[in-house]
């Protein structure tokens, strides 16, 4: 028995997850194990409560991506209580949630993917980070940390709390917008839309072209993709239809009401967490690298695979060119921090695209709602992918069951097949050095889990 | 001389860690008198080595510890006693850490009751066993921090707002003590409050409050005195930060839940709220789920499971 290496924590991610190496005799790899280590029981812990509560409970899901719970939930909600909502408060859910994504990806590809490419994979771990930017690159510190900044305070400003978000209501939104509010929220987003342009093409020109043997290389395995499509096949991160597609680029569609038919959860001995597959490929479940089976990926590249276009200008030229690089569906998984820039573009042109809608500053955003007993489906798109909440109600609107299936849960299959590859690549006749351990977590930070 | 700081999370969703980043230029103005030794979420030191070679957690010496989240599995436990160790000022950072927080609603089910549901839902497979191989065995419960490690400074919120975050760092370099002021939510709440009137029951947060959405937040009647359930009398005070802003929920239109935790470090929201609606002769026999009241502050056998359920 050779040795045992254990990369633990994994760092510059958001989650709670460590890699297990085995070296054989021969110091090749045997097996490369990821595990991920959080169980809090959301399910469980949500019973009994009136359902209208549980979408300030949730949140608590992930504090990076809170509002996309909440979302999430208070569309099940609405659907459990059979609530009408308020136009307004359509929009500015919508609105809200979109704006959630560009903080999102700027906090991701800036201050936790960046410092591998922008320092190097092969830096000190004492400098590769967002403090080694700031030494480095003073000026483009200053302005990540500005922008990022900007992208939460316009929502707390606006809907008194960014981080576990308390503005979305069952039957709508807590509260109006008005006209001056929407016109400063407008002057922040282009501010936002023209650096989200000039991460863009900063990453074109000074990143990728740079890494581009590790780009095509590190982490790459072959999967389906899972994303939000509107009627037109048109991306969408609030509402529409959940695409399914196979590695061939074959796709179906559904209605997120029916996702256990096309959804199951597999467990594995090595995690906490369960292992989302596509239950309606009817092949089962295998993570084998070389034929994988039921394994589809979620977060920004499956989304950018997925859809037919994206319905705004800028995004859509970027995507263009991106498919005329790569093609479609692309495999390659450190080309998720590319697709992430390019919904960086997207979701700050779709901001502007609702706040200039008059409609949103309608006062009425919100109907009363009577709690009552029924099931109801609620999803978005989560940054890190395809978020689904199932609440079921009593007579008195309090749950007696959920099931959550979560953004990256989507991807932890994908994520431990990856490190796999990377580990197999990488690791050699018992060479191993700092720069490989984190070429392997490179492996996992481009799906941000 | 830059002081060296070390993060930890444990039982927690980043949130906390997130409103550090929420501190935006000010961070970056309290960058050179930090030096981060050891942080997760945004640098690669590892426990175990660089190497991943080494058998136990190793976490370099800080002045300042901050650890958010609760304490529910023995890996948590060992770096929350790594971190007491090697921090010389520790600080619990955010109410999963001070209370328990959110995690904590589990502590009113066993191990097994989670296991039961989580891993038999309706999408999960048929025949699912709790995994066992490289993960943390869980603890009975989940704890806060000082129910296993001695904290020094207490800095609750869901998350904390970064104004706190910052004072406390700036006092901390100062050679002064942090602490939030004991005061209610309410004592922060600029809503009007005109006496309670006729209210007799309380009305769930299923339709909307009135206000006049041109006017500001002190044109708004207290919420509690509209019949919502509004846990400000009952919660610390602290969301609003240090500009005098209205507490946020509040400033949503939307009553208080009690995410800074009891106004008193070993006070019961619970019992405290209760008593201030029986005594204003509130009938609470309507009220759903009690132990909702509990939501931010589980921990400290606040919430415990029913046995032989």
């Amino acid at each position: 028995m050779g040795k045992t290496i254990n990369i633990q924590p994994l760092s510059r991610i958001e989650g709670h997850a460590s890699i297990e190496i085995k070296l054989g005799e021969d110091g090749n790899v045997e097996d490369a194990i990821t595990h991920f280590n959080s169980i809090r029981g959301f399910e469980k812990y949500v019973e009994g409560k009136p359902a209208e509560e549980v979408t300030r409970i949730v949140t608590r899901i992930c504090g990076i991506c809170p509002w996309h719970h909440h979302m999430s939930s208070v569309k099940a909600v609405d659907a459990c209580f059979g609530a009408e909502v308020a136009p307004a408060g359509h929009l500015l859910r919508e609105c809200m949630q979109n704006m959630a994504h560009i903080n999102d990806k700027i906090l991701h590809f800036y201050f936790l993917a960046a410092p591998d490419f922008v320092m190097g994979p092969d830096a000190d771990y004492s400098v590769r980070n967002v403090m080694g930017i700031a030494n480095a690159a003073p000026d483009l510190a200053k302005q990540v940390i500005r922008m990022r900044q900007k992208a939460q305070m316009m929502m707390e400003k606006f809907a008194g709390k960014v981080i576990h978000p308390i503005a979305g209501v069952p039957g709508g939104f807590s509260k109006p917008m008005n006209e001056s509010q929407r016109q400063e929220m407008i002057a922040d987003t282009k501010e936002l839309l023209e650096f989200a342009k000039f991460s863009m093409k900063y990453a074109k020109e000074e990143i990728f072209p740079k890494y581009l043997d590790l780009v095509t290389t590190l982490g790459t395995i072959t999967t389906g993709f899972i994303g939000t499509v509107d009627e037109e096949g048109s991306l969408n991160f609030y509402d529409g239809k959940i695409r399914l597609m196979k590695a061939d680029g074959t796709a179906e569609d559904f209605d997120d009401t029916d996702y256990l038919d096309y959804i199951a959860e597999h467990t594995v001995d090595v995690s906490y967490g369960k292992y989302p597959y596509a239950k309606s490929w009817n092949e089962g479940f295998s993570m084998d690298l070389d034929a994988p089976k039921g394994i589809y990926r979620s977060n920004c590249l499956a989304r950018i695979n997925c859809c037919d276009q994206i319905p705004t200008p800028l995004a859509q030229k970027e995507l263009e060119e991106f498919r005329k690089s790569f093609g479609r569906p692309v495999q390659h998984t450190l080309l998720y921090h590319w697709a992430r820039l390019i919904e960086l573009v997207y979701s700050c042109e779709k901001t502007l695209e609702l706040l200039n809608n008059p409609a949103i500053t309608d006062p009425v955003t919100r109907y009363d709602v009577t709690p009552k007993a029924g099931r109801g489906v609620g999803h978005v798109e989560a940054p890190r992918g395809t978020l689904i909440h199932d609440y079921t109600t009593d007579d008195n609107g309090c749950i007696t069951s959920a099931n959550l299936i979560v953004g990256t849960t989507h991807n932890l299959a994908p994520i431990s097949m990856s490190v796999k590859q990377a580990a197999n690549m990488l690791i050699q006749n018992g060479q191993v050095d700092e720069t490989i351990i984190n070429k392997v977590e490179m492996a996992v930070r481009a799906y941000d889990p | 001389m830059a002081v060296d700081v070390a993060s930890e999370w444990l039982n927690s969703c980043s949130g906390c860690e997130i409103a550090i980043l929420n501190l935006g230029e000010t961070l970056l103005d309290l960058l050179p008198q930090i030096n981060f030794v050891h942080i997760p979420v945004l640098m690669d030191h590892k426990h175990l080595g660089q190497l991943g070679d080494q058998e136990h957690i190793d976490i370099p010496k800080a002045t300042v510890g901050l650890l958010s989240g609760g304490i529910r599995n023995e890996e948590h436990l060992e770096v929350a006693l790594e971190m007491r160790k090697k921090c010389d000022i520790l600080i619990a950072l955010g109410t999963c850490a001070t209370h328990g927080g959110i995690p904590a609603l589990i502590n009113s089910y066993t191990n097994e009751e989670l296991f039961d549901r989580y891993y038999s839902t309706e999408s999960t497979d048929p025949g699912a066993k709790v995994p066992t191989k490289g993960i943390s065995p869980l603890l009975d419960r989940c704890y806060a921090l000082d129910e296993k490690i001695d904290v020094d400074i207490y800095l609750p919120g869901c998350p904390p707002h970064p104004d706190h975050i910052a004072a406390a760092i700036l006092a901390l370099l100062n050679g002064e003590t942090p602490e939030l002021p004991f005061k209610s939510t309410c004592d922060t709440c600029p809503t009007k409050r005109m006496g309670k009137g006729d209210v007799k029951g309380i009305k769930r947060a299923v339709e909307c409050p009135e206000f006049d959405p041109e006017k500001p937040i002190d044109e708004m009647r207290c919420l509690l005195e509209q019949g919502y359930l509004c846990m400000g009398p009952v919660t610390r005070a602290g969301c609003a930060g240090a500009n005098g802003d209205a507490p946020r929920c509040i400033s949503a239109r939307v009553p208080c839940r009690g995410c800074y935790g009891p106004v008193q470090q070993d006070g019961n929201q619970l019992l405290d709220m209760l008593n201030a609606l029986v005594s204003n002769g509130i009938d609470i026999s309507d009220l759903p789920d009690r132990a909702n009241l509990l939501r931010f502050s589980g921990a400290h056998n606040r919430l415990v499971a029913k046995k032989g359920k």
